[in-house]
């Protein structure tokens, strides 16, 4: 029954010819300005650095890495890699690097700024949260512990050629050089600048910074000379920082924002929706989110497998979902619907109480027993964990809610005294379109330590081999087979049911009515939350 | 007068220290880890180890605030843990618009609670008193962030008299100031209602009428210079309630300044940033208390500073 889905798999072409013109959206019109809002700072554009909501796609305009996508899919594309070849054994990637691509103080960029860039990024002293995705690349271990300089695994052959050599085979290793932390910086203005590098940003991509007054706008300006010809269409994009989302969508409708960043607030959800002129303007998409509920296997009751399941066959999701205003479709599984790898016609573990309930008599709980749910103190999380609590009390289950800021709940689930986590607010998003980036930190080994990510601090060695074995499928007529092992690795997760999925969050974004471009650049799955190098406005 | 000036700067330094002290125990006591916020949630156990040990939090707590005491007494306020800027220049780049907001709710109050006061005290016993009184209750206890939205909704989005939150202009400036200046408003208008009745008992009110002057010229010349005086030496004590006060009125009207930015850090555990700004309002709170009771004595010369 177990159906899989490639329709975005990972299929590298090996040498790709140069795909340097793109067809362009016919009706798009080059010019205007726009203005975007959001809630918080933007505390730093550099790309090394930059790992928040707000500035990920602004850093995704401003630089560039060897890698790309398609906009508005998780489809792979050379970025400012002209093309690339992969070795036999799936250890050795070759990059010609597009000639003529200038940073945007001017100086051409070269193969040696690729390597200082992965170099940078890995460095101990950058402090980049980024520096663990790239473990893959040979002299890693030894470049992390500030033993040695650089990377020995990149080499520039000439000013248009770099190698990168691997010490295992990493399937994900395309994905990984279209990263932001694999952004190519120039080694001259990050000299300059040092740790102020992250507000006086050089890189090659669609926009240069223009204006930035600190808590109050960031402006990017149209880059002239990008690469990508006839792109960005628009002239500048003004980032209005600091804005509640409540007075950002006053703002919207009164005609003076075109996106307001941080979507529509959820107590405003119903009102927008039920006016069909703003609903109109509404787009509404998947994003690679699933939200869920770890349950600590170290800790009872939760230690056993019995009751891990009870918990997942206990919850309405459908009642979860419309609590939320339907912004979200019931989760079966760890893995988001949009993702390569999700099992297609797996139905989850059904919803059932008398079925928990008899589960829960079996692993001796027939009388109940107390737990904690612990939860991130801002709406709509409180009241998910207050239905949540609600369906376990059916079952027995009396589980307190903590409710707690960001930071606190994140340092209870890494240090293991919470038993039970609700995810909302702060659940995996994936940072790019692989079916490995839910296992690893959320659901391995790896993360189950002192303070990592898998709150559940499920270890299943087995599946970690698995894991592994997957990953060094690298060659491209394994892609299929990889996908079909990483269905299989979370269909065992959810036997041992560590987690239990509740739903996949939908993203809808506002706009107005003057944005033009494909509804997808509203909802891009990577350039979150607007793809800016595409959009235009129609008048 | 010079020398309970330098006890009191030396109390004053005193105060600050300690609340350094307990402010940085507090955030070192605190549940949340600034390193995993820093290393987000992709780090391995190494990337995290190596940040921690990079930013000195590897060290017992005395050896960090002593590390921190002395870059402060340099200036040095320490580079920001998720923005990597330096934390005075963050402060300084916020203070200029935190000081206009707090210089807009100080005129805000008075304006509003100096003319109600004395209204409600000319108008003493009658149904506007009573009224003006039950509305000035309201007003200091009314919720800043419900005022903030009610007066943004009401005055921006469906009359369009002001802009919809931001910053720069005069008109920006007067609904963020009403708002925060509205408590005060409420409390000023009952001290200058007593005070007002105190000066409209007193002797030389009643020879002032008695000698023909008119009524509308008694209560301007005399009655009013003499009870505006002792409410206004309360605004110096203002200063520490608006410092609470900008953290909300400043998030809903997208205000640039610092109450803003120490939101923004405690959410992430941003420490360089939440003691920058901690120590920033406390010496503002110290400097405005001082100055209060330094005007006393001119104000009232019956009070001598000792």
């Amino acid at each position: 029954m177990k159906k899989l889905m490639i329709s975005t798999a990972l299929v590298a072409a090996l040498a790709l010819p140069a795909a340097a013109q793109e067809t362009l959206d016919p009706n798009a019109k080059a010019g205007g300005d726009i203005i975007i809002t959001y809630k918080d700072d933007v505390a730093t554009l550099d790309p090394a650095i930059g790992y928040d909501w707000q500035n990920w796609s602004m850093i995704k305009s401003i630089f560039d890495g060897l890698m790309d996508y398609e906009p508005g899919t998780t489809t792979l594309r050379p970025g400012l890699a002209e093309s690339y070849e992969m070795s036999e054994d799936g250890l050795t990637y070759t990059f010609k690097l597009r000639p003529g691509v200038k940073f945007h103080n001017g100086r051409e960029m070269t193969a040696e700024d690729v390597k200082y860039s992965l170099d940078r990024v890995t460095n101990p002293e950058t402090q980049s949260p980024g520096a663990g995705f790239f473990g893959s690349i040979a002299g890693y271990d030894a470049a992390a512990a500030g033993e040695a300089e650089g990377l020995s695994g990149v080499s520039v052959i000439d000013p248009q050629t770099v190698e990168i050599k691997l010490s295992r085979p990493d399937a994900t290793f395309l994905h990984l050089m279209a990263l932001n932390f694999a952004s190519v910086v120039p080694k001259e203005a990050v000299d300059e600048y040092g740790a102020d590098f992250g507000k006086n940003p050089v890189g090659t991509g669609a926009y240069s910074l223009g204006e930035w007054t600190i808590g109050q706008r960031v402006v990017l300006t149209k880059n002239p000379d990008y690469w990508r010809d006839g792109l960005p269409y628009l002239d500048s994009i003004t980032f209005e920082i600091g804005q509640e989302p409540v007075v950002a969508l006053l703002r919207l409708q009164n005609g003076e924002v075109d996106v307001p960043g941080d979507g529509i607030p959820p107590a405003k959800f119903q009102e927008v929706m039920s006016d069909p002129d703003q609903a109109a303007r509404v787009v509404e998409g998947g994003q690679l989110h699933t939200g869920y509920i770890t349950m600590n296997v170290g800790t009872p009751p939760f230690d056993k497998v019995e009751v891990r399941r009870a918990v997942n066959m206990a919850l309405n999701k459908d009642r979860i979902v419309q609590m939320i205003n339907n912004r979200a479709v019931p989760a079966t599984q760890p893995l988001p619907p949009s993702m390569p790898g999700y099992t297609e016609g797996y139905e989850g573990i059904a919803y059932d109480v008398e079925g928990a309930k008899k589960l829960m008599a079996d692993a001796g709980y027939a009388d109940g027993v107390d737990t904690e749910l612990y939860v991130m103190n801002t709406d709509p999380n409180p009241r998910i964990a207050q239905a949540i609590q609600q369906d376990l009390s059916q079952i027995g289950i009396n589980a307190e809610i903590r409710a707690l800021a960001q930071a606190n709940v994140i340092e209870a689930g890494g240090n293991g005294s919470a038993p039970m986590i609700w995810s909302g607010g702060m659940a995996w998003i994936a940072d790019f379109p692989d079916p490995s980036n839910f296992y690893g930190p959320i659901l391995g080994c790896d993360g189950a330590g002192d303070g990592g990510w898998n709150w559940s601090k499920y270890c299943n060695e087995d599946l970690d081999a698995a894991a592994t074995e997957a990953d060094s499928m690298a060659a491209e007529d394994q892609a299929e087979a990889r996908l079909q092992a990483w269905s299989d690795i979370y269909m065992k997760v959810m036997e041992d049911a560590p987690w239990a999925p509740v739903f996949n969050e939908q993203r809808f974004t506002m706009k107005s009515a003057r944005m033009g471009g494909d509804d997808a650049l509203y909802v891009d799955p990577v350039s979150i939350p607007v793809n800016y190098d595409y959009v235009y406005v129609s008048e | 007068m010079a020398a309970y000036l330098i006890r009191r700067l030396i109390q004053s330094a005193l105060i600050l220290l300690g609340v350094s002290v307990i402010t940085f125990l507090l955030l070192y006591i605190l549940p949340a880890d600034p390193v995993r916020q820093i290393a987000g949630r992709s780090a391995t156990p190494e990337v995290v180890e190596n940040i921690r040990r990079q930013l000195g939090l590897d060290q017992p707590v005395w050896v960090q605030y002593g590390n921190y005491l002395w870059g402060l007494l340099h200036g040095d306020m320490g580079r920001s843990y998720l923005q990597r800027s330096e934390v005075a220049s963050l402060i300084a780049a916020r203070l200029p618009a935190t000081l206009q907001l707090m210089l807009g709710a100080i005129i805000a109050e008075l304006v509003i609670g100096l003319t109600l006061g004395v209204v409600a005290a000319l108008n003493r016993g009658k149904p506007l008193d009573t009224s003006l009184m039950v509305a000035s209750f309201a007003a200091v206890s009314a919720p800043q962030f419900v005022v903030a939205l009610l007066l943004l909704y009401v005055f921006a989005v469906k009359l369009g008299w002001f802009p919809i939150g931001g910053y720069g202009t005069f008109s920006h400036l007067v609904l963020p100031s009403i708002t925060m200046g509205i408590m005060g408003a409420g409390w000023y208008s009952r001290m200058m209602r007593s005070s007002m009745l105190d000066v409209l008992r007193a002797d030389y009110i009643r020879t002032a009428r008695a000698k023909g002057l008119g009524r509308m010229r008694v209560i301007l010349r005399h009655a009013l210079p003499n009870a505006i005086l002792p409410v206004i030496a309360m605004i110096g004590m203002d200063i520490g309630i608006f410092m609470g006060g900008v953290v909300v009125v400043e998030s809903v009207f997208g205000w640039p300044g610092i109450g803003q930015l120490a939101w923004q850090a405690i959410q992430r555990v941003d420490i360089p940033i939440i003691m920058g700004v901690t120590i920033t309002s406390a010496v503002a709170i110290v400097l405005g208390n001082l100055l209060a009771d330094l005007i006393t004595p001119f104000i009232d010369p019956r009070i001598k500073l000792r």
